[in-house]
This record gives C-alpha cells, structure tokens and sequence, in this order.
C-alpha cells in the first residue's frame, strides 16, 4: 500500500516542476555551462567553425587593457554606489518610519525613482548634465560663479556621474526593506532603552543598527548584484565613454558581443563575470554570517 | 529630555527629510516642468509660462509610440501569465510533495536569483538563433519566465498555508491540481498582487536584453523605442524628449501615484521573505 503511494508523489512532484525546469535549464543553466565551453574556442565566421584554443581567451583577457579598465570601473562603481545608498535608505527609513509632518508626499518622493525606466532616468539626468545650460552647470554658476563643464565627456567625472544617478534610482527601492524591518522591531525595545536614559544616537547604533542586519544582509547582496548588472543608463548617458572611462564590465561584454560579434571572447568576459559574482556572494555571507545573529 | 531639545530636534529632522524629498523630486519635477512648457521655457523658470501638450503631440508623431505601447503590453502579459503559470506549478511541487531530487532542484533554482538570463544574454542570444525567435517579442519574454524569484516567493507562502485545509478538501474528493486552484491559489493572492507588480514594472523598465533580441519597430519595447529617439542627437528639442520619457513612463508612474500604498506594500512582501 506505501510502496505504489510514495510513488505516485513522487511522479507528481516531478510533473508539476517540469515546465519550470525546463524553461530554467534551457535559459539559465545550460546557457551558462555553454558560455565556459565557448570560452575555450575562437569565434566561429562564416564558414570557419570554431576553434580550440585552450586558454589562448583567457590569455588576451587578461592582456586586455579595456578588460583592466572596466574591472576597476565596476569596483569604483560599486563601492560608489552601495554604501552610499544604503546609507541614504536607512536614514530615508528611520524619517519615513517617524510622525514627520507630510510623511506620505515624502515617502513618495523617495519611492517614485524606482518605479521609472533607467533609460528614461537617464533621459531626464542627461539635461542636469548638460554643458552650459543644464541645470547644474546653472546652479553651480549661479552660487559659484564656476564656468561650464562637462561632466559625462569628462573621463575624471564621467563615471562619478553615472554614480550619482545609480543612487538616486536605488536608495529609495532600498528604503522599503528598511522601512518593512524597522515596523517589525517591537516598541518596548526602544522605550526600555529611552527610560534607562538613552539617546537617539545611542539606541540607533546599540538597538535598530544591530537589528536591521538581516536586512542589510539582503539588502547588500542585491545591491551588489545590481552593480554588476544595471547598465542601461550608461547607453544614454555616456556609451561607456569617453575612452571606455565610464563602461562597465556587462557593457563591455555587450560590445565585444554584439558590437564586435566576437562571441567567443564575449562569453569569456562573461565567465569573468560570473566568478567575481560567486565570489562576492561567498564573501558577504561569511563577513555577515558572524555579524547576523537575530533571525 | 528636556522638551525644547526634543521639539528642536523634531524640527531639524523633518526639515532634512523635506530637504532631502524635495532634491529626490527635483529632476522628475524638471522633465515634467519641460514637457508642459514650450522649448523656449526649458531653463527658464517662470511661475506664468504657457502650458502646452504640443511636446508631446510631436513625440508621439516623430516615432511609432503607439506600436512600442503595444509591443511592451503584449510583452508584460505575456511574462506575467507564463511566470503565474510556471511558478505557481513549481513552488506547489516544492512547498508541498516529497520526491528524490528535491532538494538538489531547489538549489538550482535559487541559483537563478545570483546568475540571471541578463547576464548570460551572449549564449542567450545564439539560443534564440537556432530557434529562429531573434526579433520576436516571445524571445524577449521566454529566459524570464521561469523565475527564480516568483518560485522562491510563492512556495514560501504556500508553505505557511495550513496543511489541514489541503486535507479537508482532499476528503471532499479534489485531486491534487484541484486543491492547487480552490485551497492555495485563492489563499496566496496578495502575494500574487505583490510578485505581479514587481513584475510587471520589472519587465516595463526593462532595456538591455529587448536592446539585442529586437531590431525592428514591430517588436521593440517602449524602453528600446525611447532609446533610440533620444539617440537621435541632432534636432530634437529637450522638451520634446521629456514628452516622450514621461509618456513611456507614463502608465506606471500614475499607476504608482494611485495605489501608492500597494505598491509599497507589494515590494515590501515581496523582499521580506
């Protein structure tokens, strides 16, 4: 009687998750152990098929100054846009989560950034940007008297700006995770502190900080993913110039790939790609697995 | 505490917070200022200036919107139908029968929240090349619609469903599908509503992927079709742009100011768990 009925759960089991998987396999999975099978091969033209060549991609990867310059770019950005927004979510989070008079205006003024298009962001930062009669060079001309400057054509400042819009588009995304977590923390907590005589400064750093880690574990890997991942804006703004200055590494591997159709040498930046994300993601849950004790 | 520092200390933190929300505003405030002006008022600011919608009469004829519109609906349906079906098929497998290879499975899937199709859109590419899908809507839809996240968010919620229920309508004589559509389905839809609305504005703003796989107006996303309007460098007008960014904007944008409260709501859900 067991025997036939375990059975049966079993083939259930598998029916129900077959199109998921398949869909998964075909898209995720195989994709990506095909991209490290490409990455030993030339590109395929025309009638030449592909070509071993062991690790000859890795080889000019790894002479590549472009691939040096969009790696360093990628870490600047990330480590441009990730503190910052997720300094900025938590302190929008503890105002938000306050009685602050027109707390819903304000709240929406922080959210609304996320649900727009990143091209269309960037349509709208591109005029801020504009030499001489965009708003900031009107502002900073205004108050400073500076002269006009170019901030996406310059290579020193091409990529500070492209940060700048990032946080602007994130921290408020950020904010809600902020915002679901301080509702949970129980009120006792912080009166107990208050009646024991402790300030504002002391319970944020003693109480809410320690018990907003799970979060801010959450919240730091998907910001981390997101560095890699979000280039739409640069497309807009600066096509990765001027001088490679401001593109980052999915960028880059758009260009070779779809740019240069040099696939092979594509799919190996895209094992690049995919190492420095594993890694990350090993890295920060053993730097949060001793910091994260309430769950 | 002495209660002029707490007053003072109220004050100086909603001034900073409205200090803040007003510099978050600014450059949403500024296109919108834009489109309804006419070009000549684009950096002049004055409280008087003539309203006008001719930016955005002029966007909507200087490219094929309309069909871009078209093309981002069909496309946002079609996601969201295949990940509501596939998804809910998969967390229900995984929230609710025993079968060898469970666990393995459900490890692969998480691993598509680290490795996403975005990522992998070189060999994603050549997929659809052999399939004969390039420049179709179905190839922008298809890597996204088995989603690691959707399966992850919707098996957590049907694990916190009460097992009895399942059992009561099994003695009630459902099959198993059939205690899926009147137990579980009906049980899980605010997380339906949340995981559709990350969904959807997900696959709206959606740009880099629709960017390779399409090439031609009748199957281009709103996001790529703005792209290439704005690319144009040469002759059109800033506030003609605008026009155009606020319309692909747009829907979701008054969506959002409508139901504020859910859309928060929804994205709260929807990363807690």
């Amino acid at each position: 009687m067991r025997g036939p009925n375990i059975k049966r759960e079993w083939i259930y089991g598998w029916l129900l998750l077959l199109p998921a998987m398949v869909f998964l396999f075909a898209f995720t999975h195989i994709p990506a152990i095909t991209t490290v099978l490409n990455s030993f091969f030339s590109t395929p033209r025309g009638r030449r098929p592909a070509k071993f060549l062991g690790l000859g991609n890795y080889e000019r990867m790894l002479d590549d100054p472009v691939f040096w310059k969009v790696f360093w770019n990628n870490l600047w950005f990330a480590l441009g846009t990730i503190p910052v927004s997720i300094a900025l979510a938590i302190v929008m989070a503890l105002w938000v989560n306050e009685k602050l008079t027109g707390r819903s205006f304000v709240r929406m003024a922080y959210f609304t950034p996320t649900v727009l298009p990143l091209i269309a962001v960037a349509n709208i930062w591109m005029f801020f940007y504009t030499p001489g009669f965009g708003l900031f060079d009107q502002i900073t001309g205004f108050l400073f008297g500076w002269p006009a400057s170019n901030y996406l054509g310059n290579p020193d400042t091409a990529l500070n700006a492209i940060i700048v819009v990032t946080v602007w588009k994130e921290a408020g995304f950020f904010m809600i995770f902020y915002l679901a977590a301080l509702q949970a923390i129980p009120v006792s907590l912080k009166e107990a502190a208050q009646i024991e005589g402790a300030g504002r400064w002391t319970i944020f750093w003693r109480i809410t900080f320690p018990l907003l880690m799970p979060t801010t574990l959450f919240v730091c890997v998907n910001a981390v993913i997101n560095s890699f991942r979000l280039v739409d804006h640069i497309f807009i703004l600066t096509d990765g110039g001027p001088d490679n200055a401001s593109a980052l590494l999915l960028f880059y591997i758009y260009e070779v790939a779809f740019r240069f159709w040099e696939t092979a040498y594509g799919a190996t930046l895209t094992v690049a790609l995919l190492v420095l994300l594993s890694l990350l993601a090993i890295g920060q849950f053993f730097f949060f697995d001793r910091k994260v004790h309430y769950k | 505490m002495t209660g002029a520092a707490d007053i003072l200390d109220r004050v100086l933190n909603t001034l900073a917070a409205w200090a803040l929300a007003l510099l978050w505003v600014l450059p949403l405030a500024y296109a919108i200022w834009t489109a309804f002006h006419p070009a000549a008022y684009e950096a002049r600011f004055e409280l008087l200036a003539p309203l006008t919608l001719e930016n955005f009469a002029k966007a909507w004829e200087a490219a094929p919107f309309a069909r871009y519109f078209l093309n981002t609906f069909v496309l946002v349906t079609m996601i969201l139908a295949g990940q509501f079906f596939l998804c809910t098929l998969a967390a229900y497998a995984f929230a609710r029968f025993t079968f060898p290879g469970r666990n393995v499975l459900f490890a692969l899937v998480l691993l598509q929240l680290l490795v996403m199709p975005d990522i992998l859109m070189v060999e994603n590419y050549q997929t659809m090349r052999l399939l004969h899908l390039v420049d179709t809507i179905p190839a922008i839809a298809l890597p996204y619609i088995a989603s690691g996240f959707g399966i992850f968010l919707l098996r957590q919620t049907f694990m916190t469903i009460p097992k009895e229920l399942d059992e009561a309508a099994r003695i009630e004589g459902s099959s198993f599908l059939g205690v899926l559509w009147k137990v579980y389905i009906p049980l899980a839809k605010p997380t339906y509503l949340a995981y559709g609305l990350v969904s959807v504005s997900h696959h709206w703003n959606n740009f880099l992927w629709p960017l390779i796989v399409t090439n031609s107006v009748d199957t281009r996303p709103v996001t790529v079709g703005l792209s290439i309007f704005s690319a144009i460098d040469s002759g059109i007008e800033w506030s003609v742009i605008n026009a155009a960014t606020l319309m692909t904007s747009g829907p979701l944008l008054i969506a959002f100011l409508l139901f504020q409260r859910q859309f928060v709501q929804s994205f709260m859900r929807a990363g807690i768990k």
